[in-house]
């Protein structure tokens, strides 16, 4: 077969996987589990062929078109070079992954047909967004993950969280989505076509009329599915999801996707002064915000949501100095180990019963009963922390010193302020990322109390793929840094040296700041009993999930934060605390800016229909019904009444007739 | 005989009748007063027919023709009738028509909606007892 064939098939194999698995799921319950792995098995395969074949070199370049529409054209067009082959490899990787994960996971759950068909949904219109070569299809699959994560975030429907995160979650990127379609139209507009390369031939020969505006309007939809300060509060509030899904959701599919348009279409926002600093600023706030926020979280998801968002921030500053290798680099390599994390977070979840930070620092070898999440978590947590010879540090400290080349005046194209930016917050969130990373892993890890619950061992679908993920988040990044520039733009991804002592530095003074701070704080953890495990340990994980989630607020008062005095983080971050736990208000500010108004106009327009329209369509009623009660009043039941009444009309007319006839 | 006569006495007849139907209160008598607006007519179409005919060269004497219909009809609408208000008498112990209202619109229904329940459950017991 040829590329192109094979190309095609990767996206088509998991959407029929989904689409067979919902026809089947209750009918044969017994296809499902193959049905939802396999196809996406398949597509890895074919991802992996795919990506071996092109190898870096020419772009595959194939178009049809789809149907003409008059003007501009949409075509169902491949276009594969270097950043989609490898994206897709990941995506395939991380679904496949998820997907025999969940098969153990979700084990007894009743809604796991539709689950994993919905999975299966989501990795096909991912797979479509990276191969896409048109920007109409591009948005087909990017508004189709929209909706399958609007599904998969409310799997625990029972929950009101997660009822409210789902709803949040869509209409928070869909705020985003709107300008982006425009920005999407403005761009087609100015180039004459949907399809990628075109438009990049456009912006290369300068025929782009305005921009600064289609970059801004493109950037929101990138801020909300990539989520980006100040369309990120979805994320956290989507941990009320499964933590499968979360895994997907934050390392390959939904967040990937914004970063990945723009370093597809970077030329564009290259072009815009303007949109390069305010994608500086945003990746700027986003990390150093994500990062405090980080610190103060109680539930596990949360810390790692919001380390999702932090190093997505990383993403958009190096697409902010305009080096898209050094992003896609970290795209990898984040979406392997957070994966990782995320998975190894569902283990330790199921195994303490409970998804409070607070709670598991009272648990006393917690770590023993989870040995495969806590050396991969381990590993998983120094690689985020950007520890070499992880690969997180080879990718972080290509950002970083892609920052540095702009900072210092090397670049042409990119202003020397957005580098600084980018250094300088990318430095201080490292320090952070240290900070947060440590604080999980000696909160989770080095409890003390009470022994931990003992529910068995975890079942192997859950913790095969946790070694199979560690082995990426180990050493792809010293391996790859010098393979990776053949199948980017072949800039240089090595660390440069200023930069990784720096990093490292910081890194390692977060590190050990926060340790301090929790041999500080441990003595009081025995002092001050706190938490609540699931009622039921013995199911499986996404029941004991959905049970920590739901007694989460009534316990500690909030979905994010617990009253813990023992928390190194309250110690570090001090009264600032309060406010990062909560996200810094900005949920508060939304609500105040957007969700109050709304409300309030619904109630007016409730009022209108309820007592303005309504008492005009009662009023119209009221004639009809009056004259009917007045004409049942004849209604006697008495026959002669009735006889007497038609006498008098025989009468009545015969007089009328006999007048007409006389002529009077 | 000129025709004024039999025309008032079965104008005369007709009123008697009528007014039987009006106000009488028995069913029986109402019947027996709408045989008398029958026999009217039948005295009408007789009447009219020898009038008719007498100037016609050739008839065919339908008016009274149509006599003998009436006349056939009338008896055997008098028998339902008469087994109606028997049936009547047996299930209720009255023939008074006046009595008879199961067909009334039930004053305290206001709504359209309440039209479906307008007659109050004991009498439909007894309608159907």
């Amino acid at each position: 077969m040829t590329t192109t064939t094979l190309a095609v098939l990767v996206p088509l194999l998991p959407f029929l996987g989904a689409a067979a698995g919902l026809l089947l799921g209750r009918t044969a319950p017994g296809f499902v589990r193959p049905l939802a792995i396999l196809p996406t098995l398949a597509s890895l395969v074919l991802a992996a062929v795919v990506a071996l074949r092109q190898g870096g070199d020419q772009p595959i370049n194939a178009a049809t078109e789809l149907t003409p529409t008059g003007s501009v054209p949409i075509e169902l067009a491949l276009y594969i070079d270097g950043f989609a082959a490898l994206v897709a490899v990941l995506v395939g990787v991380v679904a496949t992954c998820v997907q025999i994960y969940s098969t153990g996971y979700l084990r007894e759950d009743p809604r796991y047909p539709s689950y994993a068909a919905l999975v299966s949904l989501f990795t096909s219109a991912m797979l479509l967004v990276v191969y896409s070569g048109d920007l109409m299809v591009l948005l087909v699959g990017w508004e189709i993950m929209g909706i399958c994560s609007y599904f998969l975030v409310g799997h625990y429907w029972e929950t009101p969280e997660a009822r409210a995160a789902s709803i949040k979650a869509f209409l928070v990127t869909k705020l985003g989505d709107v300008p982006f379609l425009i920005g999407l139209f403005a761009l087609a507009t100015d180039a004459g076509s949907f399809r990628i390369t075109k438009v990049l031939g456009t912006v290369a020969s300068g025929g782009l009329d305005h921009p600064t505006l289609i970059a801004l309007l493109l950037l929101a939809g990138v801020a909300g599915k990539s989520a980006q300060f100040p369309l990120h509060t979805w994320l956290p509030d989507a941990m009320a999801g499964p933590t499968p899904v979360s895994a997907l959701i934050h390392a390959a599919t939904m967040v990937a996707a914004g970063v990945y348009f723009v370093a597809r279409l970077l030329p564009v926002f290259e072009a815009s002064q303007a949109a390069m600093i305010v994608l500086a600023v945003m990746a700027a706030v986003t990390m150093i915000g994500s990062g405090l926020a980080a610190l103060a979280q109680d539930d596990i998801k949360r810390v790692l949501a919001y380390s999702t968002i932090g190093q997505l921030g990383y993403m958009t500053g190096a697409l902010a100095v305009a080096d898209r290798g050094a992003a896609v680099f970290h795209l990898l390599s984040h979406g392997a180990f957070k994966a990782l994390l995320f998975l190894a977070a569902g283990v330790i979840i199921h195994a303490a019963g409970t998804n409070s930070l607070a709670a598991m620092s009272r648990m006393k070898d917690l770590r023993a009963r989870v040995p495969d999440a806590y050396w991969t978590m381990t590993v998983a947590l120094l690689a985020l922390a950007a520890i070499p010879p992880f690969s997180g540090f080879f990718s972080k400290e290509s950002v970083l010193g892609a920052a540095e080349h702009v900072a210092t005046g090397h670049a042409e194209r990119v202003p020397g302020a957005a580098g600084w930016v980018v250094l300088g917050a990318g430095l201080l969130t490292a320090l952070l990322t240290a900070a947060y990373a440590m604080r999980l892993w000696l909160l989770a890890f080095r409890g003390r109390g009470a022994e931990a619950p003992d529910h068995g061992r975890q079942p192997l679908t859950m913790t095969v793929v946790l070694w199979v993920l560690a082995a990426p988040s180990l050493a792809v990044g010293a391996l790859a840094y010098r393979v990776l520039p053949d199948w980017f733009d072949g800039r240089d991804l090595a660390p440069t040296l200023t930069t990784s002592v720096l990093g490292t530095g910081v890194a390692l003074v977060g590190g050990i700041v926060t340790y301090a701070a929790w041999r500080h704080t441990a003595a009081v953890a025995a002092r001050v009993p706190l938490g609540a495990v699931a009622a039921h340990p013995e199911g499986d994980a996404a029941q004991v999930e959905a049970e920590a989630i739901a007694s989460h607020a009534p316990v500690y008062g909030g979905v994010a934060y617990a009253p813990d005095p023992a928390d190194p983080g309250r110690l570090l971050l001090g009264p600032l605390h309060r406010h990062a736990a909560v996200g810094f208000h900005l949920d508060a500010v939304y609500r105040a800016l957007f969700v109050r108004p709304v409300q309030g106009g619904a109630s007016l327009v409730r009022f209108l229909d309820r007592e303005v329209v309504d008492t005009y369509v009662r009023g119209a009623g009221a004639l009809p019904r009056w004259l009917g009660i007045a004409v049942r009043r004849a209604q006697t039941g008495n026959v002669q009444t009735y006889v007497s009444a038609l006498l008098a009309g025989t009468v009545v007319l015969a007089v009328a007739a006999v007048l007409v006839a006389t002529g009077a | 005989m000129h025709l004024a006569y039999p025309a008032v006495l079965s104008a005369l007849l007709f009123c008697t009748g009528l007014y039987g139907v009006l106000a009488r209160r028995n069913a029986i008598l109402v019947l027996m007063s709408v045989e008398l607006m029958l026999n009217a007519v039948n005295l009408n179409l007789v009447a009219f027919d020898v009038w008719l005919s007498r100037t016609a060269e050739e008839t065919l004497h339908s008016g009274q023709a149509l006599t003998l219909f009436t006349i056939t009809i009338a008896a055997a609408e008098i028998g339902i009738g008469l087994a109606i208000v028997l049936a009547v008498y047996r299930n209720r112990g009255t023939s008074d028509i006046d009595r008879l209202r199961d067909t009334a619109e039930s004053h305290d229904a206001d709504g359209p909606d309440r039209d479906a329940s307008t007659a109050p459950p004991a009498e439909k017991a007894e309608a159907t007892a």
